[in-house]
């Protein structure tokens, strides 16, 4: 067990944390501006797989790193229109618009793999981003420059929600669509706005898995990271901040977990793997429970507005 | 873009509805079939003989639907009663865990139960282990308010992980050279073969049964007026009487139960033990053919028929002309998406402003 405090003050577990943060913190923040804005977006794990295929096989095909990055951006935010189009235009249910999302996006994104890639064992690679080694910050200097660009994110997506008026706009949609419709703000608009943004980041949490923390494409390579960014909104009270610190203590759980394991693996009669593995999940069920004491849900949440009903 | 309310939804209104929405999705099917450059016709028709045009194409459908129209059973009463269960995939396998525990694993150990009790058992043990993975996070909403679509979709993660420990422990076949998989079932517990030489099993009767007991609870029932109630207006059902907490936890138990119940039918029926890729997400597919039913118990039976032909189909397909299987999930959700907009439709109309002269 000393052993494992040990490694908590070494260096390389907590440029694991940083890592196993990164997707977390950009999955994070995009289903936060979905939901400030009153539309629940259970599309996230379907479009981190979109992300990751798309971002990886723009590179494959001779895109430079970061036009890869554009391109996951860029392909999860035509879903993101497309869960526009369902929960804000079309009023649908926001819970089985998300996951017919999330069916369709990863179906999608296999198919195209297989379509692209018919016959391999070995999965084909790619050269990822490279570490920041110019950087003189001890930890941050092993990361890529998508960990860096989450980092910044978080106090961004912060200024941009609580000092600007198109922030302003988008907090009041979540909470009175009504009060803002009646300013002459369009909820359609906005709402949109929100779920496209929001879809991008997703599919750029996508692209950090293929472009940075591997070289290659799995299938099952999201595993349900989408899922846990959904409840680190709920942990984070819908605030950019505490988004990153859910995230953060997500990671740590998990690079921690994966310490114990290796230190427990050696010996007969230690638990199984499996329940280290458990462990993040039911840290976050508990969060859950947590969190859900405060009253800080944006009111409209999984509210569909339709002008002039009420 | 704006909504109007229909006030009249003629027949004809839906009949076309039906169309475009068959239309839309076989339209996205032939464009994902030329994307791959494969002939769509061809494809299509190779499609559907390996779904339906065959006794062995038919039977082999029928396999895959059973555990489907559980899960959707599962999916429609929860989703009824607005209680979101996506954790049909780890109530599953849960469910087919127990089914082994009680089934299998005092095989040899000397405990000579009768057959038909402990059948009984291991079906029970099935429903109430999905319906306790479901009771959790109704309780959780019920008691803290956690939305329970995020806590059943964490918990599938975490039982799929608890299975994985049990086949590589207590429940681990020593004879399965090294694979993850479990003890099997004692075989006087299997079902028998619907028809001689193919893998269809009385699970079909069961699950139909299912089916049809769900139909009459929604329809007949008390509890089923309080479901629906509950669906429509929960506010206005608390108000009016309906005792919420109770039909909540009544949901979760059918539900989760139902889910269980499909985990220890596609072991009894197919499988015979349990192992980690034994369900292809059933669980989330589930979901799908409720929607796809509008939530009809008895509309489950066609649309997990027709879900498994899609998927049986592009299998077979695959095989012969190697568009790869994945056609199937596509289609499948783009028929999700398709149908939920062609619902909507014939409800609302959508009128485009015309931007307003102030």
């Amino acid at each position: 067990m000393s052993d494992v405090l040990d490694m908590l003050t070494t260096i390389p577990f907590w440029v694991a944390v940083l890592r196993v943060a990164t997707p977390l913190i950009f999955g994070t923040l995009g289903v936060l501006l979905c939901e400030r804005s009153g539309v629940l977006h259970l599309g996230i794990e379907g479009l981190m797989v979109v992300g990751a295929f798309s971002g990886w096989y723009a590179v494959f095909l001779g895109a430079p790193l970061w036009g890869g990055v554009i391109a996951a951006a860029a392909v999860a935010a035509i879903f993101g229109l497309l869960h526009a189009l369902l929960t804000v235009g079309l009023a649908l249910s926001q819970h089985v618009a998300g996951l017919g999302l999330t069916l369709l996006g990863t179906a999608l994104s296999y198919f195209s793999y297989r379509v692209a890639f018919p016959k391999v064992n070995t999965p084909p690679t790619i050269t990822p981003f490279a570490e920041m080694s110019w950087l003189p910050i001890p930890v941050l200097q092993q990361q890529t420059p998508l960990t860096l660009l989450a980092l910044l994110l978080v106090p961004l997506i912060g200024y941009g929600l609580y000092r600007t008026p198109a922030g302003l706009a988008l907090r009041m949609v979540g909470e009175s669509p009504q009060a803002v419709e009646s300013q002459g703000i369009s909820v359609a608009k906005v709402r949109t706005t929100a779920i496209v943004l929001g879809s991008a980041l997703m599919g750029v949490a996508g692209a950090f898995l293929t472009l940075s923390a591997f070289n290659s494409f799995y299938f099952n390579m999201v595993n349900g990271r989408g899922w846990v960014c959904v409840a680190l909104v709920v942990f984070a009270a819908w605030r950019p901040g505490k988004a990153l610190l859910g995230a953060l203590l997500f990671a740590f759980f998990d690079a921690l977990q994966l310490r114990l394991q290796q230190a427990d693996g050696g010996e007969a009669g230690g638990l199984p793997y499996q329940f280290y593995l458990m462990l993040p999940y039911l840290l976050s069920i508990a969060a859950l429970i947590v969190a859900s004491r405060r009253s800080a849900t944006p009111q409209a949440l999984m509210k569909p507005y339709i002008k002039g009903e009420r | 873009m704006r909504l109007e309310a229909r006030s009249h939804v003629g027949p004809h209104l839906l009949l076309i509805a039906g169309l475009a929405s068959f239309a839309a999705v076989m339209l996205i099917a032939a464009l994902l079939v030329a994307a791959a450059g494969a002939p769509v016709a061809q494809t299509f028709a190779l499609l559907i003989q390996g779904a339906f045009g065959s006794v062995f194409a038919w039977s082999e459908t029928l396999t895959r639907s059973i555990p489907l129209m559980l899960t959707g059973l599962a999916a429609t009463v929860a989703f009824k009663a607005r209680l979101f269960n996506i954790g049909g995939e780890g109530q599953l396998y849960g469910g087919a865990l127990a089914a082994v525990a009680v089934g299998g694993l005092h095989d040899g150990v000397g405990l000579a139960t009768p057959g038909p009790l402990l059948f009984t058992a291991m079906m029970a043990a099935a429903m109430l282990a999905g319906a306790l993975l479901l009771l959790g996070p109704a309780l959780m909403k019920l008691r803290f308010g956690v939305d329970e679509v995020v806590s059943t979709l964490l918990l599938n993660f975490i039982v799929l992980l608890g299975v994985g420990a049990m086949l590589d422990g207590a429940m681990k076949d020593p004879l399965a050279m090294g694979w993850p998989q479990s003890v099997a079932l004692q075989p006087e517990l299997e079902l028998a073969k619907l028809v001689e030489k193919t893998r269809v099993h009385t699970g079909l009767l069961w699950s139909v049964g299912a089916a049809l007991l769900l139909w009459v609870i929604m329809r007949f029932t008390t509890l089923g007026f309080d479901i629906r109630a509950l669906g429509a207006n929960s506010r206005a059902a608390a108000f009016a009487g309906v005792p919420v907490t109770r039909t909540v936890v009544l949901v979760a138990l059918l539900s989760g139960g139902l889910a269980g119940l499909a985990g220890a039918i596609e072991v009894a029926g197919r499988t015979s033990y349990v192992t980690l890729d034994m369900s292809p997400g059933y669980g989330y597919s589930g979901i799908v053919i409720a929607m796809l039913a509008g939530l009809h118990p008895l509309a489950v039976v066609g649309s997990s028929v027709l879900v498994a032909g899609v998927l049986v189909g592009a299998d077979s397909m695959s095989r012969q002309i190697g568009v790869p299987s994945y056609l199937a999930d596509a289609v499948v959700a783009s028929a999700l998406l398709v149908v939920l907009v062609a619902a909507m439709l014939t409800r609302y109309r959508v009128r485009l402003d015309v931007k307003a002269t102030a």
